[in-house]
């Protein structure tokens, strides 16, 4: 059962805020988290392990690489959860 | 080459920074309470008292700063930020500024969640940070990235005496000309479960649950161990000469250094204080000093039954005929023991009272040991030479037999 875009793009967000103090406003689905967001891959790790906790997901490492943009990441965790 | 003392940082079971937690030694304040944590009655912790922060790091640093930093680092980047202001934000080059930040315990509250986090909810779940967090470098490492400092970060670890072993390292790297401005001090975040048990294992804390603010009571005859304490504190070092060209206000100078060891026993101090008086003359002899010239020491003094004696002795013996002219403070009468933060909190303590002429008091000390026979500043502050140079030896000692005096004097 797919969960709705929208609610894993504000929950995402979230986590995106909560490590990194950007605005959660600011996570928005075209954004590249390295490019636009500045984040590091230490954190982009982080923020993947408390994805997968909080949407009971399994995001394999070398599926990670491929999620540039949080569209990205939204879309794997929506069709995954 | 001279070094000198620019900036002074700290946050302590009595203030949140140096104006607030000097005021509070000065009032003779305790900062020891109950502990309010669910996990003391959970796991039935046989002490529940500590000097908690006054000020928690949450009031004062970011929500992303304190999710990636092990409480520890948190407390010494707060330390940090208040020093570096003080010093007035010095100009250097990234390549002449050192960083010397250390820690006892290390990133204890982050290893132990890890662990629950593999226990309760599988291995996956560990976070990337954790390693990062949990290194007992990690505070030197923070504070080096705060300030972007490129001539070397230490973390020098010799359990109680880290914070005094900072500073003289710190001392060092000026002196042999690594750098123009060390930052240097330590940290402590250890109030958790696990080492209250342990320390309490050891039968090395106050069981004086029923009145926290009097458990810590060095050099009282009813003491009976010592109160933990957490926090940081962390010195603006310089030489005099980089000091003087930027036009910076020289709070003080550290004059010397003494370390010694004891070779004698994993946690028992030798007895007799020698490796203790050892360290105290070496900070008197590097400094080009006289015992004559002492008004004032901070003791490690930490309230357990066997060590205060030893150090009192080790005085002694040092001071001989000019033991009544030297003020001894134990101001972990009022903050607890902080550890790895203990020789750097009790060096801001020392650099104060040289600054404003006035010895801390020593709370609790209803009953002098008659056996001490040290000038002991017991409940109130006490004044220290109004005019001329008068100079100060901070005591710290750890478990192992690491022995650490440092000499300061007045600017």
């Amino acid at each position: 059962m797919a969960l709705p875009e929208n609610e894993v793009l504000e929950a995402l967000a979230e986590i995106v805020a909560e490590e990194t103090g950007i605005d959660a406003a600011e996570v928005q689905l075209e954004k590249s988290f390295t490019d636009d967001l500045d984040i590091d891959s230490l954190s982009m790790m982080t923020i993947v392990t408390l994805a997968e906790e909080k949407f009971d997901v399994r995001i394999p490492d070398e599926e990670v690489k491929n999620l540039v943009t949080v569209g990205d990441a939204v879309k794997f965790i929506a069709n995954q959860a | 080459m001279n070094v000198v003392v620019t900036g002074l940082g700290t946050t302590s079971p009595i203030g949140g920074d140096v104006p607030t937690t000097w005021e509070a030694a000065l009032a003779g304040k305790s900062g020891v309470r109950r502990i309010e944590h669910e996990w003391v009655e959970q796991y039935n912790v046989p002490v529940t008292i500590a000097g908690q922060l006054a000020v928690t790091p949450d009031q004062v640093l970011s929500r992303p700063e304190t999710k990636r930093m092990d409480p520890s680092a948190q407390y010494a980047l707060v330390a940090t930020r208040e020093a570096w202001a003080d010093a007035g934000s010095p100009e250097v080059d990234p390549y002449r500024l050192g960083v010397v930040v250390s820690s006892g315990i290390g990133g204890v509250w982050t290893l132990l969640d890890a662990w629950d986090t593999v226990r309760d909810r599988g291995a996956e779940r560990v976070l990337p940070l954790t390693v990062p967090m949990l290194m007992p470098n990690s505070p030197a490492a923070y504070v080096e990235l705060e300030l972007g400092a490129k001539a070397g970060a230490h973390a020098v670890v010799s359990a109680c005496a880290s914070g005094a072993e900072a500073i003289a390292v710190a001392y060092d790297m000026i002196q042999s000309g690594r750098a123009d401005i060390v930052v240097a001090g330590g940290t402590e975040a250890a109030i958790h479960a696990l080492p209250i048990s342990a320390f309490a294992a050891m039968k090395t804390l106050s069981k004086r649950l029923d009145e926290p603010e009097k458990a810590s009571r060095p050099y009282d005859v009813d003491r009976d161990g010592f109160v933990l304490g957490e926090g940081a504190a962390i010195v603006v070092l310089e030489s005099e000469q980089f000091a003087k060209a930027r036009g910076a206000r020289i709070r003080a100078r550290l004059l010397g250094t003494g370390r010694t060891a004891d070779g004698y026993h994993i946690a028992a101090p030798e007895p007799t204080g020698d490796g203790q008086k050892r360290a105290m003359t070496a900070a008197v002899e590097q400094g080009g000093l006289t015992l004559g010239d002492l008004s004032h020491i901070n003791a490690h003094a930490t309230s357990t039954p066997v060590g205060d004696p030893i150090e009192a002795r080790g005085i002694r013996d040092l001071l001989g005929d000019h033991t009544d002219n030297v003020l001894v403070s134990a101001t972990k009468s009022m903050t607890g023991h902080l550890l790895g933060g203990a020789g750097a909190l009790e060096s801001v303590f020392t650099i104060k009272a040289l600054e404003d002429r006035v010895a801390p008091p020593t709370i609790n000390v209803d009953n002098p040991d008659p056996d001490l026979a040290i000038n002991l500043v017991r409940n109130a502050p006490a004044a220290l030479p109004a005019s001329g140079d008068i100079a100060a030896i901070n005591n710290s000692f750890g478990f192992g037999g690491h022995n650490v005096a440092l000499l300061f004097a007045s600017a």
